[in-house]
Protein backbone atom coordinates (compact mmCIF):
# COMPACT_ATOMS: atom_id res chain seq x y z
CA UNK A 1 0.00 0.00 0.00
CA UNK A 2 1.28 3.65 -0.90
CA UNK A 3 -1.40 5.66 0.50
CA UNK A 4 -4.68 6.19 2.69
CA UNK A 5 -8.21 7.74 1.92
CA UNK A 6 -9.95 7.59 4.88
CA UNK A 7 -13.28 8.58 3.64
CA UNK A 8 -15.16 8.86 0.23
CA UNK A 9 -15.56 12.98 0.85
CA UNK A 10 -11.40 13.42 1.36
CA UNK A 11 -9.57 15.28 -0.97
CA UNK A 12 -6.08 14.51 0.24
CA UNK A 13 -4.54 10.87 1.26
CA UNK A 14 -2.10 9.83 3.53
CA UNK A 15 1.06 8.41 2.48
CA UNK A 16 2.48 5.39 4.02
CA UNK A 17 5.56 4.90 2.75
CA UNK A 18 7.80 7.61 1.07
CA UNK A 19 6.90 8.53 -2.22
CA UNK A 20 8.92 9.84 -4.90
CA UNK A 21 7.70 12.48 -8.04
CA UNK A 22 7.37 10.79 -10.96
CA UNK A 23 5.67 8.00 -9.12
CA UNK A 24 1.93 7.33 -10.24
CA UNK A 25 -0.23 5.75 -7.82
CA UNK A 26 -4.26 4.72 -8.15
CA UNK A 27 -6.38 5.02 -5.68
CA UNK A 28 -10.23 4.20 -6.71
CA UNK A 29 -8.72 3.71 -9.73
CA UNK A 30 -8.19 6.89 -10.44
CA UNK A 31 -4.17 7.12 -11.34
CA UNK A 32 -2.55 10.61 -9.81
CA UNK A 33 0.97 11.51 -10.92
CA UNK A 34 3.08 12.73 -7.96
CA UNK A 35 4.46 15.94 -8.59
CA UNK A 36 7.07 16.48 -5.61
CA UNK A 37 8.32 14.14 -2.88
CA UNK A 38 5.47 13.33 -0.50
CA UNK A 39 7.33 11.98 2.80
CA UNK A 40 6.04 8.93 4.89
CA UNK A 41 2.99 10.37 7.24
CA UNK A 42 2.38 13.40 5.17
CA UNK A 43 -0.29 14.17 2.77
CA UNK A 44 -0.96 14.23 -1.23
CA UNK A 45 -3.92 15.99 -2.56
CA UNK A 46 -6.27 13.65 -4.33
CA UNK A 47 -7.32 16.72 -7.30
CA UNK A 48 -7.13 20.18 -7.87
CA UNK A 49 -7.73 22.38 -5.18
CA UNK A 50 -8.46 25.91 -4.97
CA UNK A 51 -7.16 28.57 -2.72
CA UNK A 52 -9.31 28.89 -0.01
CA UNK A 53 -11.33 25.39 -0.46
CA UNK A 54 -11.47 23.03 2.38
CA UNK A 55 -8.92 20.41 3.21
CA UNK A 56 -11.27 17.20 4.36
CA UNK A 57 -9.40 14.34 5.84
CA UNK A 58 -12.15 12.05 7.99
CA UNK A 59 -14.57 12.95 6.00
CA UNK A 60 -13.87 16.16 8.57
CA UNK A 61 -12.56 19.41 7.84
CA UNK A 62 -9.03 20.16 8.59
CA UNK A 63 -8.45 23.20 7.22
CA UNK A 64 -8.34 25.67 3.99
CA UNK A 65 -5.75 25.82 1.27
CA UNK A 66 -3.96 29.02 1.49
CA UNK A 67 -2.52 28.34 -1.94
CA UNK A 68 -4.11 26.37 -5.23
CA UNK A 69 -3.26 22.76 -4.85
CA UNK A 70 -2.40 20.67 -7.81
CA UNK A 71 -3.49 16.93 -8.06
CA UNK A 72 -0.28 15.03 -6.90
CA UNK A 73 1.36 18.08 -4.82
CA UNK A 74 2.69 17.80 -1.21
CA UNK A 75 -0.40 18.93 0.78
CA UNK A 76 1.13 20.21 4.42
CA UNK A 77 1.56 23.87 6.37
CA UNK A 78 3.11 25.44 3.19
CA UNK A 79 -0.30 25.67 1.49
CA UNK A 80 -2.90 25.00 4.31
CA UNK A 81 -3.89 26.65 7.35
CA UNK A 82 -6.11 25.54 10.27
CA UNK A 83 -8.96 27.59 11.58
CA UNK A 84 -8.88 26.59 15.18
CA UNK A 85 -6.81 27.86 18.19
CA UNK A 86 -5.87 30.77 15.57
CA UNK A 87 -5.11 33.55 18.27
CA UNK A 88 -2.77 35.05 15.50
CA UNK A 89 -5.87 36.17 13.05
CA UNK A 90 -7.89 37.36 16.66
CA UNK B 1 -14.85 -11.21 32.37
CA UNK B 2 -12.07 -10.86 35.46
CA UNK B 3 -8.77 -9.76 35.70
CA UNK B 4 -7.12 -10.25 39.49
CA UNK B 5 -6.63 -7.11 41.17
CA UNK B 6 -6.39 -5.73 44.43
CA UNK B 7 -9.90 -4.88 46.78
CA UNK B 8 -9.52 -1.69 48.99
CA UNK B 9 -11.78 -0.53 51.48
CA UNK B 10 -13.81 1.74 49.71
CA UNK B 11 -14.77 -0.90 47.54
CA UNK B 12 -12.50 0.27 44.57
CA UNK B 13 -10.04 -2.37 43.04
CA UNK B 14 -6.71 -1.55 42.39
CA UNK B 15 -4.32 -3.19 39.29
CA UNK B 16 -1.07 -2.25 41.73
CA UNK B 17 -0.02 -2.62 45.22
CA UNK B 18 2.41 0.27 45.96
CA UNK B 19 3.44 2.61 49.09
CA UNK B 20 3.84 5.60 47.90
CA UNK B 21 5.71 8.51 49.77
CA UNK B 22 4.26 11.43 48.77
CA UNK B 23 5.71 15.08 49.49
CA UNK B 24 2.47 17.67 49.01
CA UNK B 25 5.04 20.56 48.86
CA UNK B 26 7.68 21.17 46.78
CA UNK B 27 9.92 21.89 50.04
CA UNK B 28 9.31 17.93 50.89
CA UNK B 29 9.96 17.01 47.95
CA UNK B 30 13.95 15.82 48.35
CA UNK B 31 13.02 14.38 52.01
CA UNK B 32 10.27 12.18 50.04
CA UNK B 33 12.87 11.36 47.93
CA UNK B 34 15.77 10.22 50.13
CA UNK B 35 13.16 8.50 52.20
CA UNK B 36 11.98 6.33 49.25
CA UNK B 37 15.72 5.78 48.42
CA UNK B 38 15.95 4.16 52.05
CA UNK B 39 13.03 1.77 51.57
CA UNK B 40 13.38 0.06 48.32
CA UNK B 41 9.90 -0.94 46.77
CA UNK B 42 8.07 2.07 47.42
CA UNK B 43 7.51 5.19 44.69
CA UNK B 44 7.87 8.98 45.59
CA UNK B 45 7.34 11.87 42.71
CA UNK B 46 8.79 15.49 42.85
CA UNK B 47 6.18 18.01 41.91
CA UNK B 48 6.59 21.71 42.10
CA UNK B 49 3.69 22.80 43.91
CA UNK B 50 1.60 23.09 47.25
CA UNK B 51 2.23 26.58 48.17
CA UNK B 52 0.91 29.98 46.62
CA UNK B 53 -2.12 28.21 45.52
CA UNK B 54 -5.52 30.51 45.26
CA UNK B 55 -8.95 30.08 44.35
CA UNK B 56 -9.88 27.06 41.75
CA UNK B 57 -5.73 26.41 41.45
CA UNK B 58 -5.99 25.43 45.33
CA UNK B 59 -8.93 23.24 44.55
CA UNK B 60 -7.34 21.64 41.44
CA UNK B 61 -3.81 20.75 43.31
CA UNK B 62 -5.80 19.46 46.16
CA UNK B 63 -7.97 17.28 44.42
CA UNK B 64 -5.40 15.62 42.24
CA UNK B 65 -3.23 15.27 45.36
CA UNK B 66 -6.16 13.40 47.07
CA UNK B 67 -7.00 11.46 43.92
CA UNK B 68 -3.82 10.40 42.98
CA UNK B 69 -2.68 9.23 47.18
CA UNK B 70 -5.93 7.75 47.77
CA UNK B 71 -5.89 5.74 44.69
CA UNK B 72 -6.86 1.94 44.38
CA UNK B 73 -3.27 1.14 43.51
CA UNK B 74 -1.78 2.53 46.17
CA UNK B 75 -1.75 0.26 49.39
CA UNK B 76 -0.74 2.93 52.05
CA UNK B 77 1.10 6.35 51.53
CA UNK B 78 3.31 8.59 53.88
CA UNK B 79 2.40 12.33 52.66
CA UNK B 80 5.32 14.63 53.86
CA UNK B 81 4.92 18.24 54.61
CA UNK B 82 7.38 21.03 55.78
CA UNK B 83 5.07 22.43 58.29
CA UNK B 84 4.36 26.18 57.22
CA UNK B 85 2.96 25.02 53.95
CA UNK B 86 -0.80 25.43 52.10
CA UNK B 87 -1.12 21.80 50.95
CA UNK B 88 -0.25 20.14 54.35
CA UNK B 89 -0.04 16.14 54.71
CA UNK B 90 -2.91 16.63 57.01
CA UNK B 91 -5.39 18.42 54.60
CA UNK B 92 -4.64 15.93 51.69
CA UNK B 93 -4.90 13.24 55.18
CA UNK B 94 -8.67 14.54 55.43
CA UNK B 95 -9.15 13.78 52.11
CA UNK B 96 -8.28 10.72 51.43
CA UNK B 97 -9.13 8.89 55.26
CA UNK B 98 -13.38 9.48 53.62
CA UNK B 99 -12.18 6.30 51.54
CA UNK B 100 -10.25 4.52 54.13
CA UNK B 101 -7.41 4.79 52.67
CA UNK B 102 -4.03 3.78 54.88
CA UNK B 103 -1.86 7.06 55.10
CA UNK B 104 1.36 8.28 57.88
CA UNK B 105 2.32 11.29 57.93
CA UNK B 106 5.97 13.26 59.00
CA UNK B 107 6.71 17.03 58.85
CA UNK B 108 10.38 18.02 58.31
CA UNK B 109 9.83 21.44 61.11
CA UNK B 110 7.92 19.15 63.80
CA UNK B 111 10.55 16.56 63.05
CA UNK B 112 13.66 18.84 63.69
CA UNK B 113 14.97 18.93 60.52
CA UNK B 114 15.91 16.88 56.84
CA UNK B 115 18.33 14.15 58.81
CA UNK B 116 15.37 13.32 61.45
CA UNK B 117 12.19 13.54 59.17
CA UNK B 118 14.08 11.09 56.88
CA UNK B 119 14.80 8.17 59.44
CA UNK B 120 10.60 8.85 61.07
CA UNK B 121 9.84 8.69 57.47
CA UNK B 122 11.59 5.43 56.78
CA UNK B 123 10.35 3.66 59.99
CA UNK B 124 6.48 4.93 58.61
CA UNK B 125 7.31 3.63 55.19
CA UNK B 126 8.55 0.29 56.32
CA UNK B 127 5.68 -0.03 58.14
CA UNK B 128 3.03 0.88 55.12
CA UNK B 129 5.24 -1.46 52.87
CA UNK B 130 4.71 -4.44 55.41
CA UNK B 131 1.06 -3.84 55.29
CA UNK B 132 1.01 -3.56 51.61
CA UNK B 133 2.87 -6.70 51.66
CA UNK B 134 -0.33 -8.88 53.15
CA UNK B 135 -2.77 -7.90 50.29
CA UNK B 136 -3.49 -10.18 47.69
CA UNK B 137 -4.91 -10.30 44.40
CA UNK B 138 -8.36 -11.79 43.43
CA UNK B 139 -11.02 -11.82 40.51
CA UNK B 140 -12.46 -8.49 40.02
CA UNK B 141 -14.98 -7.78 36.63
CA UNK B 142 -13.70 -6.05 34.40
CA UNK B 143 -16.60 -3.26 34.50
CA UNK B 144 -14.79 -1.73 37.32
CA UNK B 145 -11.56 -1.17 35.03
CA UNK B 146 -10.83 2.74 34.35
CA UNK B 147 -9.26 3.14 31.51
CA UNK B 148 -7.14 6.02 30.91
CA UNK B 149 -5.95 6.60 27.37
CA UNK B 150 -3.87 9.30 25.95
CA UNK B 151 -1.54 10.02 22.93
CA UNK B 152 1.95 11.52 22.76
CA UNK B 153 4.53 12.34 20.09
CA UNK B 154 1.55 11.75 17.56
CA UNK B 155 2.27 11.08 13.80
CA UNK B 156 -0.68 10.92 11.20
CA UNK B 157 0.13 7.28 11.11
CA UNK B 158 -1.47 7.31 15.36
CA UNK B 159 -5.11 8.48 13.47
CA UNK B 160 -4.64 5.32 10.89
CA UNK B 161 -3.55 2.78 13.34
CA UNK B 162 -2.93 3.46 16.88
CA UNK B 163 -5.87 5.14 17.30
CA UNK B 164 -8.36 3.71 16.06
CA UNK B 165 -7.09 0.22 17.29
CA UNK B 166 -7.04 1.56 20.71
CA UNK B 167 -10.84 3.06 20.06
CA UNK B 168 -11.45 -1.01 19.29
CA UNK B 169 -10.36 -1.75 22.94
CA UNK B 170 -12.42 1.04 24.51
CA UNK B 171 -15.35 -0.10 23.10
CA UNK B 172 -14.62 -3.57 24.03
CA UNK B 173 -14.16 -2.35 27.60
CA UNK B 174 -17.31 -0.03 27.39
CA UNK B 175 -19.67 -2.88 25.76
CA UNK B 176 -17.99 -5.16 29.20
CA UNK B 177 -19.28 -2.33 31.56
CA UNK B 178 -16.18 -0.84 31.89
CA UNK B 179 -15.02 3.31 31.73
CA UNK B 180 -13.04 4.63 29.62
CA UNK B 181 -11.34 8.50 29.76
CA UNK B 182 -10.98 10.34 26.65
CA UNK B 183 -8.61 13.84 27.58
CA UNK B 184 -6.77 16.36 26.25
CA UNK B 185 -8.69 19.09 25.09
CA UNK B 186 -6.58 21.01 22.98
CA UNK B 187 -6.59 17.74 20.74
CA UNK B 188 -10.75 18.34 20.89
CA UNK B 189 -10.76 21.19 19.32
CA UNK B 190 -11.84 20.75 15.70
CA UNK B 191 -13.34 17.45 16.41
CA UNK B 192 -16.32 18.52 18.37
CA UNK B 193 -18.95 17.24 16.03
CA UNK B 194 -17.81 13.83 15.67
CA UNK B 195 -18.04 13.79 19.52
CA UNK B 196 -21.87 16.12 19.97
CA UNK B 197 -22.76 13.16 17.65
CA UNK B 198 -22.42 10.75 20.52
CA UNK B 199 -23.54 12.73 23.43
CA UNK B 200 -25.74 10.97 25.42
CA UNK B 201 -27.10 14.17 26.92
CA UNK B 202 -27.83 18.43 26.18
CA UNK B 203 -25.48 18.67 29.06
CA UNK B 204 -22.61 16.90 27.37
CA UNK B 205 -22.71 18.24 24.36
CA UNK B 206 -22.69 21.80 25.85
CA UNK B 207 -20.22 21.07 28.44
CA UNK B 208 -17.91 19.68 25.31
CA UNK B 209 -18.25 22.86 23.33
CA UNK B 210 -17.75 24.43 26.73
CA UNK B 211 -14.37 23.12 27.97
CA UNK B 212 -12.77 23.39 24.13
CA UNK B 213 -14.07 27.08 23.97
CA UNK B 214 -12.18 27.79 26.90
CA UNK B 215 -8.90 26.02 26.07
CA UNK B 216 -8.75 27.76 22.20
CA UNK B 217 -9.59 31.22 24.39
CA UNK B 218 -6.35 30.57 26.15
CA UNK B 219 -4.42 31.35 22.41
CA UNK B 220 -7.06 33.85 21.41
CA UNK B 221 -6.79 35.89 24.40
CA UNK B 222 -2.72 36.04 24.46
CA UNK B 223 -3.22 36.96 20.54
CA UNK B 224 -1.01 33.56 19.39
CA UNK B 225 -1.53 30.76 17.02
CA UNK B 226 -1.73 27.31 18.76
CA UNK B 227 -0.05 26.09 15.99
CA UNK B 228 3.80 25.03 16.80
CA UNK B 229 2.51 23.81 20.18
CA UNK B 230 -0.60 21.96 19.27
CA UNK B 231 0.34 20.75 16.47
CA UNK B 232 3.85 20.42 18.52
CA UNK B 233 7.05 20.63 15.79
CA UNK B 234 7.49 16.91 15.94
CA UNK B 235 4.00 16.23 14.78
CA UNK B 236 3.97 18.78 12.13
CA UNK B 237 7.37 17.11 10.68
CA UNK B 238 5.83 13.45 11.01
CA UNK B 239 2.65 15.24 8.62
CA UNK B 240 0.24 16.36 10.55
CA UNK B 241 -0.76 20.41 9.13
CA UNK B 242 -3.10 21.63 11.42
CA UNK B 243 -4.96 20.97 15.34
CA UNK B 244 -8.11 19.99 13.49
CA UNK B 245 -6.39 17.26 11.61
CA UNK B 246 -4.73 16.04 15.24
CA UNK B 247 -7.93 16.26 17.10
CA UNK B 248 -9.90 13.86 14.25
CA UNK B 249 -7.15 11.82 14.87
CA UNK B 250 -6.85 11.61 18.38
CA UNK B 251 -10.60 11.12 19.27
CA UNK B 252 -10.46 8.17 17.72
CA UNK B 253 -8.33 6.49 20.55
CA UNK B 254 -11.58 6.95 22.69
CA UNK B 255 -13.71 4.49 20.38
CA UNK B 256 -17.29 4.96 18.96
CA UNK B 257 -19.22 4.91 22.14
CA UNK B 258 -21.83 7.64 23.28
CA UNK B 259 -20.23 10.03 25.75
CA UNK B 260 -21.80 9.98 28.89
CA UNK B 261 -20.08 12.62 31.01
CA UNK B 262 -17.83 15.40 31.00
CA UNK B 263 -15.80 15.84 34.17
CA UNK B 264 -13.16 18.40 35.75
CA UNK B 265 -9.21 17.52 35.74
CA UNK B 266 -8.90 14.90 38.27
CA UNK B 267 -11.82 14.62 39.05
CA UNK B 268 -13.67 11.00 39.25
CA UNK B 269 -16.19 10.33 36.75
CA UNK B 270 -19.52 8.98 38.18
CA UNK B 271 -20.78 7.45 35.03
CA UNK B 272 -19.28 4.32 33.12
CA UNK B 273 -18.86 4.08 29.57
CA UNK B 274 -16.73 7.03 27.91
CA UNK B 275 -16.22 10.17 29.86
CA UNK B 276 -14.28 13.12 28.20
CA UNK B 277 -11.85 14.74 31.17
CA UNK B 278 -11.22 18.03 30.85
CA UNK B 279 -6.85 18.43 30.63
CA UNK B 280 -4.21 19.73 29.26
CA UNK B 281 -2.86 17.55 26.61
CA UNK B 282 0.63 17.88 28.29
CA UNK B 283 1.17 13.85 28.06
CA UNK B 284 2.44 13.74 32.30
CA UNK B 285 -0.28 16.45 33.32
CA UNK B 286 -2.75 14.00 31.57
CA UNK B 287 -1.86 11.05 32.90
CA UNK B 288 -1.74 12.03 36.82
CA UNK B 289 -5.11 13.58 36.04
CA UNK B 290 -6.60 10.32 34.56
CA UNK B 291 -4.98 8.37 37.39
CA UNK B 292 -6.53 10.82 40.41
CA UNK B 293 -9.54 10.79 38.65
CA UNK B 294 -9.43 7.05 39.71
CA UNK B 295 -8.11 5.13 36.02
CA UNK B 296 -5.83 2.39 36.81
CA UNK B 297 -4.57 1.54 33.59
CA UNK B 298 -3.69 4.24 30.86
CA UNK B 299 -2.97 3.31 27.23
CA UNK B 300 -0.74 5.62 25.12
CA UNK B 301 -0.39 5.62 21.53
CA UNK B 302 2.91 7.15 20.21
CA UNK B 303 3.99 7.97 16.61
CA UNK B 304 7.20 9.48 17.50
CA UNK B 305 7.81 7.34 20.49
CA UNK B 306 7.93 8.20 24.37
CA UNK B 307 9.27 6.57 26.90
CA UNK B 308 6.51 8.35 29.69
CA UNK B 309 5.59 6.08 32.21
CA UNK B 310 3.72 7.05 35.65
CA UNK B 311 4.37 6.05 39.15
CA UNK B 312 1.16 4.35 40.50
CA UNK B 313 -0.49 3.12 37.25
CA UNK B 314 0.73 0.78 34.32
CA UNK B 315 0.77 2.83 30.97
CA UNK B 316 1.18 0.25 27.62
CA UNK B 317 2.52 1.80 24.99
CA UNK B 318 1.17 1.12 21.20
CA UNK B 319 3.47 2.62 18.39
CA UNK B 320 1.93 3.66 15.48
CA UNK B 321 4.36 2.74 12.93
CA UNK B 322 7.03 -0.02 12.09
CA UNK B 323 9.94 2.79 12.05
CA UNK B 324 9.28 3.68 15.75
CA UNK B 325 8.92 0.33 16.82
CA UNK B 326 11.77 -0.95 15.54
CA UNK B 327 14.35 1.92 16.66
CA UNK B 328 12.34 2.56 20.66
CA UNK B 329 11.27 -1.37 20.73
CA UNK B 330 12.09 -1.24 24.71
CA UNK B 331 9.55 1.40 25.32
CA UNK B 332 7.01 -0.32 23.03
CA UNK B 333 4.25 -3.10 24.46
CA UNK B 334 2.01 -3.33 21.02
CA UNK B 335 2.93 -2.24 17.32
CA UNK B 336 0.16 -0.94 15.49
CA UNK B 337 2.65 -0.30 12.29
CA UNK B 338 1.52 -3.73 10.92
CA UNK B 339 -1.94 -2.71 10.01
CA UNK B 340 -0.55 -0.07 7.20
CA UNK B 341 1.46 -3.49 6.09
CA UNK B 342 -1.93 -4.94 5.65
CA UNK B 343 -0.25 -7.72 8.24
CA UNK B 344 -2.47 -6.75 10.87
CA UNK B 345 -6.02 -5.04 10.78
CA UNK B 346 -7.56 -2.46 13.39
CA UNK B 347 -9.52 -5.25 15.14
CA UNK B 348 -7.19 -7.37 15.70
CA UNK B 349 -4.24 -5.39 17.02
CA UNK B 350 -7.28 -3.82 18.95
CA UNK B 351 -8.50 -6.94 20.10
CA UNK B 352 -4.24 -7.39 21.46
CA UNK B 353 -4.71 -4.23 23.17
CA UNK B 354 -7.93 -5.44 25.35
CA UNK B 355 -6.25 -8.83 25.70
CA UNK B 356 -3.25 -6.64 27.11
CA UNK B 357 -5.08 -4.10 29.23
CA UNK B 358 -6.56 -7.32 31.40
CA UNK B 359 -2.78 -8.99 31.57
CA UNK B 360 -1.44 -5.45 32.58
CA UNK B 361 -4.41 -4.85 34.48
CA UNK B 362 -3.57 -8.39 36.46
CA UNK B 363 0.16 -7.59 37.11
CA UNK B 364 2.15 -8.30 34.09
CA UNK B 365 4.31 -5.23 33.99
CA UNK B 366 4.50 -2.90 30.96
CA UNK B 367 7.89 -1.74 29.21
CA UNK B 368 7.50 1.75 31.35
CA UNK B 369 7.78 0.01 34.62
CA UNK B 370 10.37 -2.14 33.92
CA UNK B 371 12.07 0.51 32.36
CA UNK B 372 11.64 3.00 35.72
CA UNK B 373 9.44 5.34 34.22
CA UNK B 374 7.39 7.48 36.96
CA UNK B 375 6.69 10.92 35.22
CA UNK B 376 4.20 13.00 37.64
CA UNK B 377 3.03 16.68 37.04
CA UNK B 378 -0.14 18.45 37.95
CA UNK B 379 -1.70 21.37 35.79
CA UNK B 380 -2.53 24.60 37.23
CA UNK B 381 -4.05 27.66 36.48
CA UNK B 382 -1.60 30.84 36.80
CA UNK B 383 -3.51 31.12 39.87
CA UNK B 384 -1.12 31.32 42.20
CA UNK B 385 1.65 34.17 44.01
Amino acid sequence: MQALVLSPDDNVATAVQDLAPGVIITIDSTAINLLEPIPFGHKLALRDIRRGEDIIKYGEVIGRATAAIKKGAHVHVHNVEGRRGRGDLA
Amino acid sequence: VNFRGYRRRDGRAGTRNHVLVFPTVICAASVAEMVSREVPGTVSVSHPHGCGHMGKEKDLVVRAMAGFCGHPNVAGVLLVGLGCELITPELIAAEIVKSGQRFEVVSIQAEGGTTAAVAKGKKLAEKLLEEASAASRGPVDISEIILGTNCGGSDTLSGLTANPALGFAADRLVAAGGTVILSETPELIGAEPVLERRAASETVRRRIREITAATEAIAMKAGVDMRGSEPSPGNIEGGLTTLEEKSLGAVLKGGTSAVRQVVDYAERPAEKGLVVMDSPAHDAVCNTAMIAGGAQVIVFTTGRGTPLGAPTAPVIKVSSNNRIFKSMKENIDINAGDIIEGKETIQSVGEMIFREIIEVASGKKTRAELLGHAEFAIHTLGLNV
